[in-house]
């Protein structure tokens, strides 16, 4: 058993009202420069549609995630190592600027500069990466919001495989949800098995996945390899990009921006403890709708003495084995089973999990137009499609997604009893194979979802670690500067004798190491 | 001895090679973010697959091509039984093929460069000056070979020969004196070769340096510790 742990989010659809806060925080702080004005490390699409870029969902057409070959050894989709190489000069999977959309800004001084006219003057589209006017501007970021474009070209959405999707072009049988959308932060990543230079790595503390902006050469095998396509190619720096999960936030026991802006509170970040020696037996198995379950059986219980014996010979630290016992992330994902990973079948082992979305279903039922199941309605009839759904979260198997909606309308019609009619009712819960404490935790986190319920993180014990020397050498640096004027270089020798400000020749404090 | 040959010949190649080693290594340990292929891919891919990989796979034949070529010893070739107008028939035919090949490439390339507006916009100067570079000499290295089927002999491509392996070797004067009596254009291309080199590491010809070859032999994942 290796233990390691984990930062993993979890997203409660059913709460998310689509208002795109996470997006525009995580934009200002992260994204807003030269080359990378069309990509959004956190986007919010509007389902069903096909989403940005457009049918990222579809690997037939993009190749991203893994294969299992006939062998049960898995490769990147888009090919081997070799195969991989052979398309390094040219990849033909790489998504193009306009399958994101062609970013653009204003001629705002023109408005201010315009000469007299009988014609209010307007402020018409350029495009930022040409400098040329745009004409028409045929696709951008959100072109979908809240069912835009005709149904015919958003029922392309892959997640309509074995779905009658003709009826729910209908305006009486629509339906809609909002899915916003991060960097998974993968357990498997198929991003780092692409890249031929190895700058894309897992943090071995905190799971988080980052790429080393001066070792990534730009060879882009990372933007086809991704099945979320959540690698971004900066054209400016010629290196790619991607979310960072905002490292320098969780270090210091903050939640991501996108996480702290949610006006929807439908965030969740916590701690997850894993045996890394199951990572490759997990994404190999067979059956496409068995990975969910391959998933959870990786995830070790925080609270048996076996495991914390375990992580605390790895050297986890033990603010993090509290952590984890509080995760809400666990408890949701692992407790409770309401939280799935996206798109599983992917075989990447994804981090970031989402909370299905229920949908009008209560008025219907109590009208006697749906069948009810004692007193929680079927959730055969909501008005999203179980297989739907299925299909985003569980590489099609209703079972648990069905489970897991039950259990969220349990959840209501047990609290609605006890509040409402002072009843306890144990019977829904029974149908539900649920416990009063864990209902009644389930409406605290999902219902009033208070801040320190939704953010357990622990902070990072960097003064421990040894590249810490950064933190040395920046106290005795040269604090802040132009140009490359005291950086030492990123090798470890010095090309022209110098020492480095930021090693120390002293051996480090290994606190959390020491006993064994 | 003439005074252009000697700086050209004898002193140009050890100043272009000092400043290709020396250039790239201060690079890389001081500026590594800027070590990149620079790839446009995303912004334009129209013919994209075509053009890249003629012009790629045609320039690193010719690269060896020349490599080999140039530097195998006479005694080898000899040992092996080819005499020196085989070799040059098999230079000439080799050349052909794969500069007619990176030709078409790079053809595509500049125009998509030049014309393209997306490309055009956001290239450097050192971008398209360095394509132009590459196309100006890829033509004139296509241009020796009719020059070159005048004369079947090989007695010029030993002179060559002998020119790159006493620059190899330290012995500049010898090469000074190997390279005099070749024509003119043979003359400009070993120069702009040499200016390439000179070029290297100020363009995004130092992704060369980093081609991934120990990919295949990597675990596919990779997991850093603090």
């Amino acid at each position: 058993m290796k233990v390691r742990a984990q930062i993993a989010m979890v997203l409660n659809l059913d709460k998310c009202i689509g208002c795109h806060t996470c997006s525009v925080t995580c934009k200002n702080v992260w994204t807003s420069r030269d080359g990378m004005e069309y990509a959004w490390f956190n986007n919010v699409e509007t389902k069903p549609g096909i989403g940005y870029p457009k049918n990222w969902e579809n690997q037939k057409q993009w190749n991203g995630g893994w294969k299992r070959g006939k062998d049960g050894k898995i490769e990147p989709k888009q090919g081997g190592k070799l195969r991989l190489l052979s398309n390094i000069f040219a990849n033909p999977d790489l998504p193009a600027i306009d399958d994101y959309y062609e970013p653009w800004d204003y001629d705002y001084a023109h408005l201010q500069n315009a000469p007299e006219s009988k014609a209010m003057p307007v402020a018409r589209p350029r495009s930022a990466i040409s400098g040329e006017r745009m004409e028409k501007i045929h696709w951008g970021p959100n072109w979908e919001e809240i069912l835009g474009t005709e149904f015919a070209k958003r029922s392309k959405d892959y997640n309509f495989e074995n779905v009658q999707k003709e009826i729910y072009g209908e305006f009486e049988h629509t339906f809609m949800m909002y899915l916003p959308r991060l960097c998974e932060h993968c357990l498997n990543p198929a991003c780092v098995a692409s890249c031929p230079s190895g700058a894309i790595y897992k943090r071995e503390e905190d799971g988080i996945v980052l790429i080393d902006q001066d070792k990534c050469r730009g060879w882009r095998m990372c933007v086809s390899g991704c099945p979320y396509k959540k690698i971004y190619f900066n054209w400016n720096t010629g290196k790619s990009e991607k979310c960072i999960f905002c490292y320098p936030r969780i270090e210091a026991g903050q939640p991501t921006v996108c996480s702290e802006t949610c006006v929807g509170r439908i965030r969740y970040l916590g701690v997850l403890l894993y045996d890394a020696d199951k990572i490759e037996q997990a994404a190999s198995v067979v059956d496409e709708k068995s990975l969910y379950q391959a998933q959870l059986d990786m995830f070790l219980d925080p609270f048996s003495p076996m495991v914390q014996a375990e992580a605390r010979k790895a050297g986890i630290p033990e603010a993090w084995l509290k952590a984890a016992q509080d995760s809400p992330v666990y408890k949701m994902a692992i407790d409770w089973k309401i939280a799935f990973p996206l798109h599983p079948e992917y075989r990447t082992l994804p981090m970031v999990w989402y909370v299905p979305a229920l949908s009008p279903i209560q008025a219907r039922a109590e009208s006697g137009q749906i069948g009810m199941n004692g007193i929680i309605p079927d959730v055969g009839s909501l008005r999203i499609p179980l297989q739907y759904l299925a299909n985003l979260l569980t590489a099609g198997d209703e079972k648990p997604v069905k489970l897991a909606l039950e259990r969220m309308l349990a959840m209501r019609a047990y609290m609605r009893a006890k509040t409402v009619d002072g009843e306890i009712r144990d019977d829904v819960l029974k149908a539900v194979n649920l416990r009063i404490d864990q209902v009644e935790a389930m409406y605290r986190y999902l219902a009033i979802a208070n801040y320190e319920d939704r953010f357990v993180i622990p902070s990072s014990h960097r003064e421990y670690a040894s590249a810490t020397y950064d933190a040395f050498g920046e106290r005795g640096g040269c604090g802040f500067s132009f140009g490359n004027n005291c950086s030492p270089g990123t090798e470890k020798t010095n090309l022209f004798g110098g020492k480095k400000i930021n090693i120390r020749r002293a051996a480090p404090i290994r606190a959390d190491r020491e006993k064994d | 001895m003439n005074y252009l040959d000697a700086l050209l010949f004898g002193v140009y190649p050890y100043l272009a090679g000092t400043v290709f080693l020396v250039g790239s290594l201060i690079r890389f340990d001081r500026d590594q973010f800027t070590w990149k292929a620079h790839s446009s891919q995303m912004l334009s891919n129209k013919n994209m697959w075509l053009a890249s990989n003629l012009f790629h796979v045609g320039i690193i034949l010719l690269f060896f091509g020349h490599f080999f070529g140039m530097l195998t010893p006479p005694e080898i070739l000899h040992a092996l039984g080819v005499s020196a107008g085989a070799k040059q028939v098999l230079a000439v035919v080799a050349g052909s093929i794969f500069g007619l090949m990176c030709f078409t490439g790079l053809t595509m390339l500049v125009k998509r460069r030049l014309t393209d507006p997306r490309i055009r916009a956001t290239s450097s100067k050192m971008d398209i000056f360095i394509l132009l570079l590459l196309y100006t000499q890829l033509i004139l290295g296509l241009l020796t070979v009719p020059v070159s089927l005048t004369h079947l002999d090989g007695h010029n491509m030993l002179l060559l020969m002998q020119w790159a392996r006493n620059v190899v070797t330290f012995d500049p004067m010898e090469a000074v004196a190997a390279i005099g009596p070749l024509g003119f254009l043979f003359k400009l291309h070993i120069t702009l070769g040499l200016t390439v080199f000179l070029v290297f590491p100020f363009s995004r010809l130092v992704h060369i340096w980093s081609a991934p070859v120990t990919y295949p032999a990597r675990p596919y994942q990779v997991v850093r510790q603090r």
